[in-house]
């Protein structure tokens, strides 16, 4: 009997599990014992991570992209058909153009989405760079910036947690380098009671922040901007005036998972140690997708994706579980142009990153091409 | 009919337990409550002082040995 896999979603999870499960069930794959498919969105796959360098110009656009079909292994038949429903009591997903995929087991690797309308004004009054668009028009805003005040603002639920820190020290960085800082005034907002969710991060950043006249501004979640009168205002009742508005929008999963009713927001209630969806004994949730409260990061979708691939070869060949996901997340943080530090944690093991040096931001810089090997799953 | 939703976020250190409280607020009804388990003693004391500043409702903070059980009703 085939066993056929059906990974919907081709981001960095799912394009990891599809090119790790090939590498181990040659020969399944070869004698039609087991079958992979992907369907997806784009017939790009993009380094998210490096969105970070284009407002500075840091990074050649073309060097974010690769042809999906390229990435994935040939064995894996792509469809550019974005699943519209996932019907996971009868087994199928049903795609934009009409098709009905069948399965026996899914992996659902649909990641977030950004969602500035969901804040009155932030579409029109504030600028981001976690997409290529947005991204490039911070850029031009940057170039035509001679000074004023920044806010960088950050929202929940949000993806890549330690973005909102590297892009505030390097926005520094960079407009020192302009000579602009003397008449620049950036302001940081973020959520909670201090400035990053990973309490060592925050201890590391208030002190950085303060050396280099960094104002911030804790427990603030935007109500809303005004992008005539050039405010944003927070549920907490603080109004801040800008010049140029950075944000990290917050984020929602993929319209299908709500529109299949499979979880609130777009994230679907995931077993944090086995991946799988709650209810489900062949449905698999790797990334973003999750609804496990741990980082939104490609580093935890690699180490998810690990582990789902580990145990569906298990369970494909010798019918058992392998290992349990143990939480593992693992992040660069560029403390600003020069320098990086690094921070991993798991279920158990708290964060504790060293001290910021140019060795690490220059391992950063060349894992940003390194990506590609793991989204080939040899790293 | 409100609801009372779980997160359990014991062990979790990013983006750790009131985070997760905000993201959840921003999809649930208003009247429903959220319960958020955490082993971080430091959230029986952030999740009723960002509460109070925003104008949601505390129902009640536990200590359960192991770790704390925190209730928040949303307002509006």
């Amino acid at each position: 009997m085939s066993n056929r896999i059906l990974i919907v979603g081709g981001g960095l999870a799912g394009t990891i599990i599809a090119n790790g499960l090939c590498r181990q069930l040659g020969k399944e794959l070869r004698t039609g014992k087991v079958s992979i498919s992907m369907i997806g969105t784009s017939d790009q796959h993009m380094y998210q991570p490096g969105l970070l360098y284009v407002p500075f110009g840091k990074i050649r656009e073309a060097e974010l992209f690769r042809d999906q079909r390229k990435v994935l292994d040939r064995r894996v038949p792509y469809h550019i058909d974005p699943a519209t429903n996932i019907d996971v009591d009868a087994q199928k997903v049903t795609t934009q153009s009409g098709k009905i995929y069948e399965y026996d087991y899914l992996v659902i690797a649909t990641g977030s989405r950004l969602m500035p309308q969901n804040i009155p004004g932030m579409e029109e009054g504030a600028h981001w760079f976690y997409d290529l668009e947005g991204a490039r028009k911070m850029r031009d805003a940057l170039t035509e910036f001679d000074g004023g005040k920044i806010i960088v603002n950050v929202n929940a639920p949000h993806k890549c947690p330690v973005a909102p820190v590297e892009i505030t020290f390097m926005l520094y960085d960079f407009l020192n380098d302009k000579g602009l800082m003397d008449k620049t005034e950036i302001t940081y907002t973020y959520p909670i009671g201090r400035l990053h969710a990973l309490e060592p991060v925050a201890e590391w950043a208030k002190p950085a922040m303060d050396e280099y006249g960094i104002k911030y501004e804790t427990f603030f979640n935007t109500k809303e901007v005004d992008p005539v009168g050039k405010t944003i205002t927070s549920e907490e009742g603080v109004t801040l005036p800008y010049d140029m508005l950075v944000t990290i929008p917050p984020h929602n999963g993929a319209e299908v998972i709500t529109d299949s009713g499979l979880g609130d927001g777009g994230w679907v209630p995931t077993d944090k140690k086995k991946l799988l969806r709650e209810g489900s004994d062949n449905v698999f949730i790797c990334g973003d997708t999750t609804n496990i409260p741990i980082s939104k990061a490609g580093s935890t979708a690699h180490f998810e994706a690990d582990t789902v691939i580990d145990n569906l070869v298990s369970l494909l060949t010798e019918g058992r579980w392998a290992r349990d996901y143990d939480g593992k997340v693992f992040c660069f943080v560029e403390t600003g142009m020069k320098t990086g530090t690094y921070v991993w944690f798991d279920y158990t093991t708290p964060p504790n990153p060293g001290a910021p040096s140019q060795m690490i931001h220059w391992f950063k810089l060349a894992y940003n091409r390194l990506y590609w090997l793991s989204a080939r799953g040899l790293l | 009919m409100a609801e009372r939703k779980l997160i359990d976020a014991r062990g979790a250190f990013c983006p750790g337990p009131l985070m997760e409280l905000i993201a959840t607020l921003k999809l649930v009804e208003i009247g429903d409550e959220i319960e958020v388990l955490s082993t971080d003693k430091g959230t029986a004391m952030d999740v009723p002082e960002w509460v109070a500043k925003v104008g949601h409702e505390m129902v009640g903070t536990e200590d359960k040995g192991d770790h704390w059980s925190v209730v928040v009703r949303k307002a509006k």
